[in-house]
């Protein structure tokens, strides 16, 4: 491994030159994506951090688990982002985002350094809690800077463009997050990776060599030119905050930013990449391997779309390439869902096709428990009935479950047997290929909506505020708006329960929301000049 | 295009507390202490309440600016700003 970025760093890092564009895309790219695939491995690998530090029926760790999954994204990231966007305008855009980077990549290491509750007890979840938080605050300061410090090297007509590889790095980072942990998890047994020092940690722990490496790149960077003139004639800002959030004349285009690009945004791009992957997960039943398989493809054929479109909104504007990209979410996500549910129903499938029972190979019933959890005082008891093979490959098995309700004595005396659901679906190959191109259009909307985005808010705004001005709308729209939508899916889908597509209403409305205000409000023009 | 902006901005204002009440009568009839799910978790509220509030108060001056035509002229320079 030595050898390996001896060799990496000699024959290709000292060969750039630093003022080259392509060396300041690469290092803020780099260490953005990375940041990204930090944020990202402690939400993938949520239920097993829970059983390391946030036991069942423990009240404290409940909500210390709470507040880490909670307050991370929606309230310590829109702070990161004053608090580096600050900073940014301050002392400059290299050294804030060098130093997000080296928090992010630090406490990420950490979290695969700290015991388990079993070790250490309530001091585990506490640890956790903790350098979750500066995560979240580390991320809420990366983005504004990247994007800041890529434009304000750009040549005008090319800010679309090269700002546009910093868009790639959300996608990428989960990408590679996903492609991490699949990797680990698939070389070893359940119980290893499971384990309190198992596989699970080495996510965490690469992470340190990764931000190493980013670091050295960033650390050969120079300042952002734009900043250091602003420096040399002692235009820098006194108080960031103040004259972005209360000069009217700023405040009202970071609300215009917020409510007429960003919002919709955030909930487009998180349906797109995460809400899906649940989807297929919980409500289509698709295998673990597939689930992740079929986002990972469609990641990959999707993201040269990001740099596509930052391109093209060179040419044409970036308003109207984000309008059409929400328009298409609004008006395409209902019916790409429900052929999802639709496509993944295969036991329908066996009836619709008139398949010979002979055809259909199943798998004599075992009757096993296959998990068991505690829910409020009721232990659910969940069975594997039976595996069925169809002829076409594809494949699911059939399960039910057993709630044991206690009565008024403690005793446990009623238990209750759900009807039979089917789990596990494996696709069949042309199914499988079907889902990855849905899966594509979701996230080419993504790279419609979020190419454009930087180069967007990086012209909205003046030089001596651009970092806190952006950061701030940025993160709210993607945090808070976007963050939101599995738990308001969830509030619909409760209020709501005979429709399954009924979350979706969540990012349709506030898409459309945000395509009404920035039709009326944005326009199109490109902003030739970004020095002033 | 002026007279459009203006009339939407009092939407705007109007659809901002209408948020706000959406969300503390779903927070008073999910909150429960014996349930399971993350909607019945009033830590979860206190959060997504007071982080919300904030932004809808935003929603409101956005639509009292737009209501007033402070964006009938969009800056065209950074000058314009400061």
């Amino acid at each position: 491994m030595k050898l390996f970025f001896t060799f990496f760093i000699n024959t290709y890092l000292t060969r750039m030159k630093p003022t080259t564009i392509r060396s300041v895309i690469a290092a803020s790219s780099v260490g953005t994506m990375i940041e990204w695939y930090d944020f990202y491995i402690f939400g993938m690998l949520a239920k097993t951090i829970s059983t390391q530090f946030f036991p069942e029926g423990n009240a404290t760790a409940a909500l210390l688990s709470t507040l880490a999954i909670f307050a991370a994204g929606f309230i310590v990231r829109p702070f990161g982002a004053l608090v580096f966007g600050r900073l940014g305008d301050l002392i400059g855009r290299k050294y804030t985002f060098l130093l997000t980077l080296v928090l992010m990549g630090g406490s990420t290491f950490l979290i695969g350094l700290v015991p388990g509750y079993k070790s250490i007890g309530i001091a585990a979840p506490l640890l956790v809690l903790l350098l979750r938080l500066i995560q979240g605050l580390a991320l809420g300061g990366e983005y504004g800077g990247a994007a800041t410090y890529v434009a304000e090297h750009a040549p005008a007509n090319k800010r679309g463009f090269y700002t546009s590889w910093i868009q790639t790095t959300a996608t990428l980072g989960l990408f590679v997050a996903l492609g991490m942990i699949m990797l680990v998890k698939l070389n070893m047994s359940e119980s290893s990776f499971n384990a309190e020092w198992g596989g699970w940690r080495y996510p965490f722990w690469i992470s340190i060599l990764l931000v190493a490496v980013s670091v050295y790149i960033r650390l050969k960077m120079s300042e952002s030119p734009l900043f250091s003139k602003l420096k040399e004639e002692g235009k820098t800002s006194v108080n960031p905050l103040k004259e972005s959030f209360s000069h009217k004349a700023n405040f009202k285009m970071v609300l215009m930013a917020l409510f007429g690009a960003v919002m919709g945004q955030g909930v487009v791009w998180y349906t797109g990449q995460f809400y899906a992957q649940n989807f297929l997960e919980t409500k289509a039943m698709l295998d673990f391997e597939q689930s992740r398989t079929i986002l990972l493809w469609a990641i990959a054929f999707a993201t040269p779309f990001f740099v596509f479109w930052g391109w093209l909104s060179d040419k044409i504007g970036r308003k109207w390439i984000m309008m059409a990209g929400m328009a298409l979410a609004i008006f395409t996500y209902r019916p790409i869902f429900n052929t999802f549910l639709a496509d993944a129903d295969l036991p329908a499938a066996i009836i619709k096709k008139q398949l010979p029972p002979e055809t259909v190979k199943i798998e004599p019933v075992i009757i096993k428990a296959d998990t068991v959890k505690r829910e409020a005082g009721v232990i659910i008891i969940n069975h594997i009935h039976s595996k069925h093979t169809l002829p076409d490959g594809s494949r699911f098995s059939a399960s039910y479950t057993d709630s044991i309700f206690n009565n008024s004595n403690g005793v446990k005396n009623e238990v209750k047997t759900s009807p039979i659901t089917y789990v596990n679906k494996h696709l069949p190959s042309s199914l499988y290929w079907k889902f990855i191109g849905l899966v594509f259009l979701l996230i080419l909307y993504v790279t419609m909506v979020y190419g454009p985005i930087a180069a967007f808010l990086v012209e909205m705004f003046p030089t001596k505020i651009r970092y806190t001005s952006m950061s701030l709308p940025y993160h709210i729209g993607n945090g808070v708006f976007g963050g939101l939508v599995p738990f308001i899916g969830l509030l619909l889908t409760t209020s709501f329960p005979s429709d399954p597509l009924v979350g979706l209403w969540y990012p349709i409305g506030v898409a459309a929301l945000c395509l009404l205000i920035g039709i009326v409000y944005l326009r199109n023009k490109i902003d030739e000049n970004v020095e002033d | 295009m002026n007279n459009i902006k203006r009339a939407l901005g009092i939407i705007w204002l109007l659809l901002a507390p209408a948020v706000i009440y959406f969300l503390v009568d779903r927070a008073i009839v999910h909150i429960d202490p014996a349930g399971t799910k993350d909607i019945n978790n009033p830590v979860i509220w206190i959060i997504i309440i007071g982080i919300f509030t904030p932004i809808a108060i935003g929603l409101m001056i956005f639509g009292w600016y737009a209501f007033k035509g402070e964006y009938d002229h969009l800056p065209e320079s950074s000058e314009e700003l400061s």
